[in-house]
């Protein structure tokens, strides 16, 4: 990446993550949230890209956009007859929950700044990741490869099992 | 043999135990026990006084009860001539009494208790005459007071019977006040209450006069309330309520003479204590005037007799008082044997007509010759006809009083006053057309276990006395004496004046109520306001009832009402306080108590209320928790 | 100015903040799925940025991300069955309305 414009593009991407975000957590409609959602998700993979994670991009867009993102608008649409006009998206707990909120990320925030990090500073970034990730997850993580698609597995029972029509 | 003249009064102690512990079922055999024990006294007493004939000395047996520092009490037997002639009179008429009651009370349902009565009285006669120191003489008087109380009220059914006997005990206590008073004295003075050491202390000076005539009227106040004499005579007649042999016994011849034997054996105190003497003279001769003065007008045939009783001992008395111990006992043993002989015929005359009152009766002399007899002979004893006993003892009193004219009149009066009732009973009984003819048809001489008595009592009351002839060599003066045997000296005047008083007292009952020349109601009505008086016995029951009994009755109620009062508002308060603190503490228990642990159980619950509302059931308050806690504790590290 | 560890770092932690916002206020049960999945990206930018900066040579950081991913994919399937079974019950997915465990 030209290193000129990162700065640019994070700033672009960042700002389209927390405005989305915050109108994925606020708007009324619940499917315009969706949308808003899948936005989001979108420039999250942006940002995995300014990071040079392009395989998780990749990923990130197929799951999450693709399949998550999609589930949702499903679910959306087979519970669409409660949604109306006039029905609050959010509950009372607003005020304490913005109070908390803030709080957290302030703190967080805070801590942030204080922490001296462990920063490699001429790093050299990988070009083909996808390779290499491949490669560790067929050698070092192949346990957890392989229980992840058994939790998948799982998930797919499960979620059949819940809401299979009697 | 003097040894064991305690047996005398034990035997019948006994009889009264044995009596009333064993036998009451069985009648024959209680009288049997008691007649029995009455009669070895009897005998042992005549042996006594066989023994006492031949040697006058004295004889004492002396045991140290109770020691003390200052003084000790002690129990004890004193025999001289004066002990044996009382045990003689005693034992003699209670035995004819004892036999005489087998008829008169027959038929009555407490039989035995009767004669068990009996015993304990003649056991604590006995034992009074037979004491030899103030303390002992003390307690069997007290015993006396109570056995004549008990047969008194024998018939206690009869509201006036139980009555006469709470009466007669009661104002008896009055007098033994001052005898415990009088006992007191002496022991203070005396340092000791046995007689002979009392009277040598007496005769040699050693109490203080003043004292001793203290002492001395102290204890003649015991006599005037034992021996009825004024002003606590008032029981005597009331005590009539009991059983005749009852009043033969007790209220003639012997309990009422226990006063008299007291001043009697304490002449060493009166006669050196002039002062004293002269109180127990005037007291007695007082009595005899009143008493004879109320015989004249009643109507009943006991209480005539019973104010006879109280007159002729207060001849005793006075004669005592004056100096003369032989006047005062030897009509103290005439008095006995013709005193029980009237009141035995009086019982005789009531069983054959069933009433008590001489104006119904009348004639009787046909129907029931022994009792008439028997009553006309003591009739002329008491009125001192000779040579019959009473008149051999009345002399004697006569002439007691001789220098002292106010006693001689009035002893004189009395004389003739009792001559006057005693035959006006006589004519009013026996002789005349009967004024009751019911009560004279259904009338009978009694039976022989009644008359046989009667007989021998006639012929003791004709010659009892003969042992007090002047011109006897060793007669009773010699003796019974005080101080030193005297012989008896005959007075030919004073044996002459008495007699012609007697005669002319019986002429005057002669012409009232048998020749009828002189009317009784004429006279009556002519002295009515003096009539009234005497008929009402000088109204000394009303004005004792209004001026004591009332008043102290009325403090006793007063003071029961402010007792009850008080302990009643005591106890009710603590009744309520009670109530009120087990409210206070029911409250409390409601309240607090049950209010501290619903109120423990209410605050768990408002605690468990208020905090379950965390439980909302909705996993975003949870979430929210899980958050905050997040924070704060980050906030904590940080910070 | 050069980005850093600590911009990606901010911007995770406002993005899970955002997230963790979405997830106590939402009524609607889907929205409160959607908050989860902002928040799990969170997570994903940070481990992504640490593998970047800290370990660059070492892909631990990003296969880490791959499994959350999965199993946030996972997750979300089964979450969303729930909730259409939920949906078929009570008629209702206002989480709000959602309250038998209420005491």
């Amino acid at each position: 990446m030209d290193s000129a414009i990162v700065p640019y593009l994070f700033y672009l991407f960042s700002f389209v993550i927390v405005v989305s975000g915050l109108l994925v957590v606020t708007m009324k409609d619940i499917f315009h949230c969706a949308l808003f959602l899948i936005l989001c998700l979108f420039s999250v993979a942006g940002i995995y890209v300014l990071l040079g994670a392009d395989f998780i991009a990749a990923v990130q867009v197929l799951l999450y956009v693709g399949a998550i993102a999609v589930l949702m608008i499903f679910a959306i649409m087979l519970t669409a007859k409660v949604s109306g006009i006039g029905i609050k998206q959010q509950n009372e707990q607003v005020p304490i929950a913005i109070v908390t909120t803030v709080a957290f990320v302030a703190i967080a925030l805070y801590g942030l700044g204080k922490t001296i990090w462990n920063i490699k500073i001429d790093a050299v970034i990988p070009d083909n990741t996808t390779m290499a990730i491949g490669k560790l997850l067929m050698t070092t993580y192949v346990v957890p490869f392989e229980i992840v698609s058994v939790v998948l597995l799982a998930a797919l029972i499960g979620a059949i099992v819940i809401a299979r029509r009697n | 043999m003097r040894e064991f003249s305690w047996i005398i009064p034990l035997l019948p102690l006994l009889s009264f135990l044995v009596i009333l512990l064993f036998t009451r079922e069985n009648r024959k055999l209680s009288s049997a026990i008691s007649i029995g024990a009455i009669t070895i006294g009897f005998i042992y007493a005549i042996g006594l006084l066989i023994r006492q004939l031949g040697d006058n000395s004295e004889f004492e047996m002396r045991f140290a009860w109770a020691v003390f520092p200052t003084m000790s009490l002690e129990v004890g037997i004193l025999i001289d001539s004066l002990t044996t002639m009382m045990l003689v009179v005693v034992t003699t008429v209670s035995m004819l009494v004892q036999i005489y009651s087998l008829g008169y009370m027959h038929g009555d349902p407490r039989f035995s208790r009767y004669f068990a009565y009996l015993s304990l009285f003649t056991f604590s006669m006995l034992g009074l005459v037979l004491a030899n120191n103030f303390f002992l003489v003390f307690i069997f008087w007290e015993l006396v007071g109570l056995t004549s109380y008990l047969l008194i009220g024998f018939w206690f059914e009869k509201k006036s019977a139980s009555d006469a006997g709470k009466k007669a005990f009661i104002t008896t206590r009055i007098g033994d006040m001052g005898f415990i008073v009088g006992i007191l004295l002496l022991s203070i003075y005396a340092g000791t209450l046995n007689y002979k050491e009392v009277f040598a202390q007496a005769a040699g000076g050693v109490i203080p006069t003043a004292a001793l005539s203290l002492a001395g009227v102290f204890i003649f106040c015991g006599a005037v309330g034992k021996s009825a004499q004024f002003p606590l005579h008032v029981w005597l007649p009331d005590a009539m309520e009991g059983p005749t042999p009852v009043s033969a016994l007790i209220h003639a011849a012997t309990m009422v003479a226990a006063g008299v034997y007291l001043v009697a054996r304490s002449m060493a105190i009166y006669a050196n204590a002039p002062t004293a003497g002269m109180v127990v003279a005037t007291i007695g001769i007082i009595t005899a005037v009143l008493a004879a003065s109320i015989a004249l007008v009643q109507n009943d045939i006991k209480r005539i007799l019973a104010y006879s009783t109280v007159s002729q001992l207060g001849y005793m008395i006075m004669a005592l008082g004056l100096g003369s111990f032989t006047a005062g006992t030897l009509h103290l043993l005439t008095h006995a044997f013709f005193k029980a002989l009237l009141f035995l015929c009086a019982g005789s005359v009531i069983h054959a007509v069933h009433t008590q009152d001489i104006q119904f009766m009348g004639g009787l002399r046909g129907k029931m010759k022994i009792t008439f007899w028997a009553m006309f002979i003591a009739s002329l004893s008491i009125a001192g006809i000779p040579p019959l006993s009473g008149f051999w003892s009345k002399d004697e009193i006569v002439t007691s009083t001789m220098g002292h004219p106010v006693f001689m009149v009035l002893t004189l009066l009395v004389a003739f006053m009792t001559a006057f009732y005693m035959f006006r009973l006589i004519f009013l009984t026996f002789f005349g057309t009967p004024r009751d003819q019911h009560a004279y048809d259904h009338a009978h001489e009694s039976p022989r276990t009644m008359t046989m008595p009667l007989q021998i009592l006639m012929v003791l009351s004709i010659c009892a006395g003969w042992v007090a002839i002047p011109w006897l060599k060793e007669g009773y003066s010699m003796f019974v004496y005080f101080h030193e045997p005297e012989a008896a000296q005959p007075h030919y005047l004073i044996m002459l004046v008495s007699s012609v008083v007697a005669l002319s007292g019986i002429g005057l009952a002669y012409l009232v109520y048998y020749k009828r020349s002189i009317s009784a109601d004429a006279l009556a009505t002519k002295f009515k306001p003096l009539y009234t008086t005497l008929y009402n016995k000088w109204y000394f029951d009303e004005i004792y009832d209004r001026v004591l009994i009332k008043p102290v009755l009325a403090l006793t109620s007063g003071l029961w009402t402010f007792d009850n009062g008080v302990i009643d508002w005591v106890v009710n308060f603590f009744g309520k306080f009670t109530v009120w603190v087990s409210d206070v503490k029911q409250w409390f228990d409601v309240h607090i108590v049950d209010g501290a642990v619903n109120g423990l159980g209410y605050t768990v619950w408002s605690f468990g209320a208020l905090i379950r509302q965390v439980q909302t059931g909705r996993v975003q308050l949870y979430g929210f928790f899980i958050v905050f806690g997040i924070v704060v504790m980050l906030l904590i590290k940080v910070v | 100015m050069e980005i850093s560890l600590a911009h990606y770092l901010a911007l995770a932690a406002i993005l899970f903040g955002i997230g963790m916002f979405g997830v106590l206020t939402r009524r609607n049960a889907v929205g409160i799925l959607m908050s989860i999945e902002l928040m799990f990206n969170a997570v994903n930018i940070n481990l992504v940025a640490f593998n970047r900066f800290v370990t660059p040579a070492d892909f631990t950081g990003q296969i880490f991300s791959i499994f959350v991913i999965v199993v946030a994919a996972a997750e979300a399937t089964v979450g969303l069955a729930i909730v259409l079974l939920i949906y078929r019950n009570f008629r209702d997915i206002f989480v709000d309305n959602i309250n038998l465990m209420k005491w």
